[in-house]
């Protein structure tokens, strides 16, 4: 097993009177999928901000590649090498698939025109690289299917190079075969090596792509669990709680170790 | 599975060529929504060409032009405006504005191409207030510039004293009444209005951004886009077109009328929305803005030559408006 690419060790945030985080530990190698799990309230979303940089942490270590790191502010994510795919946020629904791909990334001429033809050749040669398959890229995206939105928001953020890839949320309102299509592509990303964090509600996503599965519960670690070798009925009690006595715990943390690959 | 298997020839994805056929949207459809409203302008053009007398000569066209150069030219700018989910009710009294400091300069017996130049700074100037306001203030467009259009209005009174600002031998009068070849001039300046404003949405960031913005203005920002700044930007630049369209209107009147642009602002953004410009922002462009201005144009002209009786050519002008945007609204319907 790798060294973690990026570890977070103690975090925690409070807002006010709520202690929203309280001592969570995450970790994340290179070519693994970790799933965030935790019911509404458990504070996976506050998590997500403080690694993204929207809402730091108050306090807690963050070691990226080994090295403690602050992230402060979105930018210094972006700067280590952190992509967050928002759940609706992403996308411009007018403008073509090149132009969101590109958005704010804009190639230009010399002339200081944009190179349509040049962000055309990039983008086709990242969704190739990415197996999937559009017809035209010269379509609005509010004309393609919400799977395969999920896809475009997901490779645009690929374009900055990351090594470690958050997804909120990525397949909630899909159907069966789109959501086979995003969970492909986040096999995908894992293949190529990167760390892949993924938020979600739903079990079966988490099942089929998923390495590890980290548990939160009313802002504490309630679980870590190798996916490969733990039950539904062991995951979802970590999540409501119905596993919160010792002896649960205790078989919830051994795997941690995380001796055998998958 | 790395996709070549489209039997079918290549899709040639040109970058302005139209798009193949759009998933989930018939043929027609899309037809519908990139030539529809240039058939509403040939067969009005048709119609009139056959019923009104004297309609159909080059004369006549190049009135039908010149008499839309100044609503044409603040509906460009408007339609940047519109496109970031915004809108300009000033402009008519930025038209007005402009054109009286201009004539204002010449009375001071300053230069043409700084009494001009002048006009379209003044309203540039008045644009970026009202940018900035929505901008970095986050008030809302419509508040901001119904108070313009007021205050501005007001501005107009002030410096003319209330009355018209005569101004002998303007010296930027060529700019109302002459001509280039056989082009008349303020036709000539619409159409590089068009064509500066086309480019810079059609090839350059600022265009992209400016959709982006209309389209989902929180993507935008995440982007990385200066989302501010940008809104800035497309401000001045409706508040330059109706600088622009005050000297222009004071080069065709000779003079600098307090009362210029009344309701022009309304022409204006009728105008866009007949291109198929959305009020709801990020979708539309200039050039059917443009088509837009002609059709108002076309059916004044035309009822006018009808000898169609004034009462009737506005209940007339006002239902194609109304119809233009029913029928929109029925294309969205059926998606």
């Amino acid at each position: 097993m790798s060294t973690p690419v990026l570890e977070l060790s103690g975090i925690s945030k409070r807002f006010g009177a709520v202690q929203a985080l309280s001592e969570v530990d995450l970790r994340v190698s290179p070519g693994e999928v970790v799933a965030l799990l935790g019911d509404n309230g458990a504070g996976k979303s506050t998590l997500v901000k403080v690694i993204a940089g929207v809402n730091p942490a108050d306090s807690g270590e963050i070691l990226w590649e080994d090295r403690p790191v602050t992230i402060a502010k979105p930018g210094d994510a972006q700067r280590l090498g952190i992509a967050t795919i928002y759940q609706d946020l992403a996308l411009c629904d007018n403008l073509d698939i090149v132009a969101n791909l590109f958005l704010g990334s804009e190639h230009t001429t010399a002339s200081g025109a944009l190179d349509e033809v040049e962000m055309e050749r990039r983008a086709r040669e990242l969704l190739d690289s990415l197996s999937v398959r559009i017809p035209s890229l010269r379509v609005p995206v509010a004309s393609l299917s919400g799977g395969q939105r999920q896809i475009i928001a997901i490779a645009r953020s690929l374009l900055g190079d990351p090594k470690v890839v958050m997804l909120d949320e990525p397949t909630a309102a899909l159907g069966v075969a789109q959501t086979a299509q995003v969970l492909d592509l986040i096999e995908r990303l894992r293949d190529s090596g990167l760390g892949v964090i993924l938020i979600s509600h739903n079990m079966a996503d988490v099942r089929a792509v998923a390495d590890r599965a980290m548990v939160l519960r009313l802002g504490r670690n309630a679980g870590d669990f190798q996916v490969e070798d733990t039950s539904y009925e062991e995951i979802v009690a970590a999540i409501t709680g119905a596993a919160d006595n010792p002896v649960a715990r205790r078989s919830g943390r051994v795997p941690v170790a995380g001796t055998e690959d998958a | 599975m790395i996709g070549t298997s489209d039997s079918a020839p290549a899709p040639a994805s040109s970058a302005d060529g139209p798009a193949k056929s759009q998933p989930g949207r018939s043929r027609p459809a899309v037809l519908w929504d990139r030539y529809g409203i240039l058939g509403v302008l040939v067969l009005l053009t048709a119609f009139m060409a056959f019923t009104a007398p004297n309609f159909f000569t080059l004369d006549n066209a190049f009135n039908i032009a010149r008499a839309a150069s100044i609503n044409a030219i603040l509906a460009a700018g408007m339609t940047l405006v519109i496109l970031t989910r915004g809108i300009d009710l000033s402009v008519g009294s930025n038209l007005a504005v402009s054109g009286v400091v201009a004539v204002l300069l010449w009375t001071w017996g300053m230069p043409a191409p700084v009494c001009v130049l002048g006009g379209i700074l003044t309203g540039a100037a008045f644009g970026m207030l009202n940018g900035a306001l929505v901008a970095y203030l986050a008030l809302p467009a419509f508040i901001v510039t119904l108070g313009g259009l007021t205050y501005l209005r007001g501005t107009a009174y002030l410096l003319t004293d209330g009355r018209p600002l005569i101004a002998d031998d303007l010296g930027f009068s060529l700019m109302g009444d002459g001509f280039i070849a056989v082009l008349p001039v303020p036709v000539v300046i619409m159409l590089g209005v068009f064509l500066v404003l086309w480019f810079l949405m059609r090839f350059t960031r600022f265009g992209t951004e400016v959709y982006a913005i209309g389209g989902n203005p929180e993507a935008a920002r995440l982007a990385g886009i200066k989302v501010k700044q940008t809104l800035l930007k497309v401000y001045v630049i409706a508040g330059a077109c109706a600088g622009l369209a005050g000297v222009l209107f004071s080069a065709r009147v000779m003079s600098g009328q307090p009362t210029a642009g009344e309701t022009y602002e309304l022409d204006a953004i009728a105008a866009v929305v007949l291109g198929g410009t959305s009020l709801l922002g990020g979708v539309g462009t200039v050039q059917r803005t443009l088509i837009g201005v002609m059709i108002m144009g076309v059916l004044s002209n035309g009822l006018l030559l009808l000898n169609v009786p004034f009462f009737y050519q506005l209940i007339i002008k006002g239902g194609v408006i109304v119809l233009a945007v029913a029928i929109d609204g029925l294309k969205n319907w059926r998606r």
